[in-house]
């Protein structure tokens, strides 16, 4: 088991540098073969009006001339190491653990990132404890009465669900609960937990709805398939011919068999999520991380997407290791292996 | 139904009269079982034998009340130890599975639950019938894997059902039905899965422990060898009835239906050199959606032509032929008996 | 080693197999398989580096010939490593180690491109007829995928050739366009069967052929495999657990212990004169349908399970399980060698003490 776990995350970490190769790459090579040169890239921060030969200077200075292998090289180092950009008027620090540093805002990524991701955290964290609970129990009594109005009513609610898009619902969600109802905030306010966690909760109470919405539509439809197939299973019989309660049969026996995929897919919406809920932060205008990296790209800046960009990557890295583990401990079967 | 049947003592453990199960499906209704009685005394094992569709694993199902579907629509009666089953609160029927009446499968890795411990399993379905302490329900747990021949019961309680071999698991599996202390046990082709050897050391088992608890057992099988090893008495089912009832000498050394016939014919002899073909029963079995009017085994037999029209249009009932020996058939006992003696027997042997 | 008194012995020495003189073929026994040294491990890979660091010994040494026109069966019990002595014969997997001669060619490592040829010849039928059969295929399509696969137009077209192929297994021409889940059980594994035949192979490897199928239905399906076996000219090699049907098919018989031929010979020796402890023991759990000898027959039971393949027991294998074990079982593996009075008697044990024959015969 021991040597399973550093063996995954051995490969953990060489997949985040495949990752973040390929990332950089990306972002680096896209504007090179639309014809920009090291001074078109440079002059982008220096300002329009400043000479070519400040531009060269801070081409240079940023290692723009270099090849692709030495500039990741240097990113990924920087990392480590963090780094002092000269940008000839003033030598800007980057500090441990140094993403890069985004010239347009003359801000490091790193402490950018660490602001907002509570945002999305909370964002997260809130709408999967919704969604577990209404999408599996939703599933569980679909299953259990196959075929009924309850059944059929909550499974086209969630096909809705799973169709329609976040910045839909959200919309709808603003305009009647909190335009029409006045209950929760309009959206664009947040309040740390550990300021207020009331407010806390009433600022996030629309998004958590509309995310959750769209989860608990998908969860709901697997538990009901997990369900209907476990229900089926032999061992279910077994428990029936105990005489075990039809309640116990159903969450003990029943569901306990469903829930394997169920965990799977939570550990990866979860990460997912982690990394940004860019629809429903951009609907709600929430400042996590999500909508951090539409920003970036509006405004094309590189250092910032590419931060993110590995920040969200680490975070399904590390939520697939953790499904596979959590496996082990839901599944002795695996445990064995 | 028959007389002989109303003459049996109240005594019998479990009773079932007239039983039918019937599933309304799209395609019709399929009747899996319909109007078959038998009993079942303590200290006697029953063996069911029947092909797939036979209707003998239904039959078992409607017993311990696990057809649960709401397509399914059992009627006639099905007595254990003199209380009515059939239309009884499901609670009721709750409260005696698994303390009267119990049931081993088949497939002993997939009836056992995969991510809880043997052990857990056995508590569990012991402690749903006696009000008792976890730590007592767990030795007692201890106390039945050690009687069902596990080794190191104390350590083996707590492995999952994936570490056990197929033979332990259905040990296990019989210590978990055999828990609460049943009176009745149905199994439910117990070792079709097995191995060989394996089978043996479970049939054996079964044996002994009836001896023991003085249970009644009905054996579902499809293994003709099985039930002539453990069962007092034979039912043979076809498309949902009885086709013949009796002894198990009876059905073994002086068979009378024409089907028991076709089966005895299609299985390989072990214990002799092969000296001719197989003798399979020609076609295969009927739709239970639509049975064959008349005897259901009519478009298969060879003997239908001697009898003529009464195969086609008039169901046979089962008719006690001599003490105990029940046939569902249309051909006179004398002239069945004949056939048996001059035609399949010599070609049996 | 064993192989080499099975080379040795000229063919025309061999004494044709006297059993039912029906199904005997009158020419001379030549061998149409030749298994020798036979070696498939599957390896378990563990650790920080998944090193291989044990391996699955499923078939560990196994020699046996199959002559031309007879039915060889391979019984034991699960894990025994007798469906993948099947799929190492068909080739559907590589062998570790030994080797495969198939009329003279030695197949063991041919590549797939060089095998292709060879899969006319050999064909294999499967346990479950219901997934051995595509579901959006129509009979037609499923029983001429041979032709297709391997570029043939028979004799009159395909359709014509797949027609007469549904008659030779008793379904009718007209089923060609419908699709399996029309069919019941025993009629799925007569299209398999049409399917195998389609290339007319000269041997067909079939892993429990009846074993799905329902007792009226197994015993009509193993009529069929007996007259096509007549009707063909086929040589078989069934692999099965019921010991019935291998008795009423076979023509000789091995019996497989955790990955060896612990026995081998003619059928009638081998049921009614087993040597090896655990042949004994197997044939007599079987459970036989008749009352009257319910409690006449002598039961031998084995105790516990058989061990894991992974780490067999050391020397004689089921030494573990033997009543009859000795110390010398537990250090030196006992060989496969020949037993019984007979001058060419084909009856094969590997046992330090094997059983006693019975003296009279049994049955």
């Amino acid at each position: 088991m021991i040597s399973y776990i550093i063996r995954r995350l051995f490969a953990a970490v060489l997949l985040l540098l495949v990752v973040s190769m390929i990332t950089f790459a990306i972002f680096y090579l896209v504007p090179r073969i639309a014809g920009a040169g090291p001074e078109t890239l440079a002059a982008r921060y220096v300002g329009r009006t400043a000479s070519a030969d400040t531009v060269h200077r801070m081409a240079q200075n940023l290692g723009f001339y270099d090849p692709i292998y030495v500039q990741y090289w240097n990113w990924l180092k920087d990392i480590f190491t963090g780094a002092d950009y000269n940008l000839g008027t003033s030598i800007e620090h980057c500090a441990r653990p140094c993403l890069g540093y985004s010239f347009i805002d003359n801000t490091p990524v790193w402490p950018d990132l660490v602001d907002r991701a509570p945002v999305t955290f909370s964002l997260a964290i809130g709408a999967a404890f919704l969604w577990v609970i209404f999408g599996v129990s939703i599933g569980v009594l679909s299953a259990l009465r196959r075929g009924s109005v309850f059944d059929r009513a909550a499974m086209t609610v969630a096909l809705a669900g799973v169709s329609l898009p976040i910045f839909f619902t959200g919309l709808i969600a603003l305009a009647f609960v909190s335009y029409k109802l006045g209950i929760g905030a309009a959206g664009g306010s947040y309040t740390p937990f550990t300021q207020n966690p009331a407010e806390w909760a009433y600022d996030l109470l629309l998004p958590w709805i509309t995310l959750a919405f769209l989860f608990s539509a998908q969860y709901a439809r697997l538990t009901r398939a997990g369900m209907l197939e476990t229900m089926g299973e032999d061992y279910i019989r077994t428990a029936r011919a105990k005489g075990l309660k039809e309640r116990r049969v159903v969450v003990k026996h029943g569901l306990r068999g469903a829930l394997t995929p169920i965990i799977t897919i939570f550990g990866l919406d979860i990460g997912l999520l982690l990394g940004g809920a860019i629809l429903t932060e951009k609907t709600f205008s929430l400042n996590g991380l999500g909508k951090y990296v539409i920003d970036a790209i509006d405004k094309q800046d590189l250092p910032k997407i590419l931060g993110a960009t590995l920040l969200a990557t680490f975070f399904i890295v590390l939520a697939n290791l953790v499904v596979d583990l959590l496996y082990a401990v839901v599944d002795p079967r695996v445990r064995t292996r | 139904m028959t007389a002989a049947f109303m003459d049996t003592p109240a005594s019998s453990y479990l009773e079932v009269e007239d039983l039918q199960v019937h599933f309304s499906t799209e395609d019709g209704v399929v009747k899996s079982v319909d109007g078959l009685s038998f009993h079942v005394d303590r200290g006697q094992t029953l063996g069911i034998v029947g092909e797939s569709g036979s209707g003998k694993s239904v039959t078992s199902m409607a017993v311990m009340g696990l057809h649960t579907a709401s397509n399914a629509s059992i009627t006639g009666s099905i007595k254990l130890d003199g209380q009515e089953l059939v239309g009884a609160s499901r609670e009721t029927i709750r409260l005696l599975r698994g303390k009267k009446m119990s049931m081993i499968f088949q497939d002993p890795l997939s009836s056992m639950h995969p991510l809880y411990t043997v052990g857990n399993q056995i508590v569990e379905a012991y402690r749903i019938h006696n009000d008792v302490s976890k730590k007592a329900a767990r030795s007692h747990a201890i106390d039945m894997l050690d009687r069902v021949g596990i080794p190191e019961p104390a350590k083996r309680i707590d492995a999952y059902p994936h570490q056990f071999s197929g033979g332990m698991r259905q040990r296990a599996m019989i210590a978990m039905s055999l828990s609460c202390d049943p009176d009745l046990l149905i199994a439910d082709e117990p070792t079709t899965a097995l191995d060989v050897t394996v089978q043996a050391q479970i049939l054996d088992l079964i044996r002994d422990l009836q001896k023991e608890f003085n249970s009644a057992v009905v054996i579902i099988t499809h293994d003709l060898g099985v039930v002539a090893e453990l069962a007092d008495d034979i039912m043979v089912m076809y498309a949902g009835r009885a086709a013949e009832y009796g002894s198990a000498e009876k059905l073994f050394n002086a068979p009378e239906h024409p089907y028991t016939w076709g089966l005895l014919g299609s299985m390989p002899r072990f214990d002799q050199a092969p000296t001719d073909r197989l003798m399979p029963i020609k076609g295969t079995p009927p739709s239970l959606i639509q049975v064959p009017s008349g005897c259901a085994f009519n478009p298969r037999c060879d003997y239908q032509p001697r009898v003529g029209p009464a195969c086609l249009d008039q169901r046979p009932d089962l008719v006690d032929n001599s003490s105990d020996h029940f046939v569902a058939c249309h051909i006179p006992p004398a002239e069945r008996q004949q056939i048996w003696a001059q035609e399949i027997s010599p070609r049996l042997s | 080693m064993t192989t080499s008194d099975i080379e040795d012995t000229p063919p025309t020495d061999t004494p044709g197999p006297v059993r039912h003189a029906s199904r005997t073929p009158d020419r001379v026994s030549e061998n149409l398989l030749v298994v020798e040294d036979l070696v498939k491990h599957f390896p378990i890979k563990g650790g920080l580096l998944q090193r291989t660091t044990g391996a699955v010994q499923a078939v560990d040494g196994v020699n046996f010939e199959v002559r031309r026109g007879e039915t060889f069966s391979i019984v034991g019990e699960s894990g025994c490593g007798k469906s993948t002595t099947a799929r190492l014969i068909t080739r559907l997997l590589e062998p570790t180690g030994g080797k495969v001669t198939f009329e003279g060619h030695d197949i063991t490592h041919l590549s797939d491109a060089k095998m292709r040829p060879m899969r006319r010849d050999i064909q294999m039928i499967f346990q479950d007829p219901f997934s051995s059969l595509n579901p959006r295929h129509t009979v037609g399509k499923i029983v001429g995928a041979p032709y297709k696969l391997q570029g043939v137009t028979p004799e009159g077209g395909r359709k014509k050739a797949v027609q007469d192929l549904l008659e030779t297994v008793g379904l009718s021409p007209e089923h060609y366009n419908r699709y399996p889940h029309e069919f019941s059980g025993g009629q799925r594994q007569r299209i398999g069967i049409a399917r195998t035949l389609a290339l007319k192979p000269k041997l067909i490897v079939a892993d429990e052929p009846v074993s799905a199928l329902d007792v009226s239905i197994q015993a009509q399906v193993v009529n069929l495999l007996e007259d096509l076996q007549e009707e063909l000219d086929l040589t078989y090699v069934m692999i099965a657990h019921d010991l019935s049907v291998v008795r009423h098919v076979s023509d000789r018989v091995a019996v497989m212990y955790l990955g060896k031929i612990v026995e081998i010979g003619d059928r009638d020796d081998l049921y009614d004169r087993p040597r090896h402890p655990y042949t004994v023991a197997m044939l007599s759990a079987v459970p036989v349908a008749d009352t009257k000898r319910r409690h006449q027959r002598e039961r031998i039971r084995l105790e516990g399970d058989v061990p894991s393949p992974i780490n067999p027991p050391p020397a004689c294998r089921f030494h573990t399980r033997c009543w009859k074990a000795q110390d010398l079982c537990r250090t030196e593996e006992p060989p496969l060698l020949q037993i019984g009075t007979a001058p060419h008697s084909e009856h094969k044990v590997a046992c330090h003490f094997p059983v006693d024959p019975p003296a009279s015969p049994v049955g």
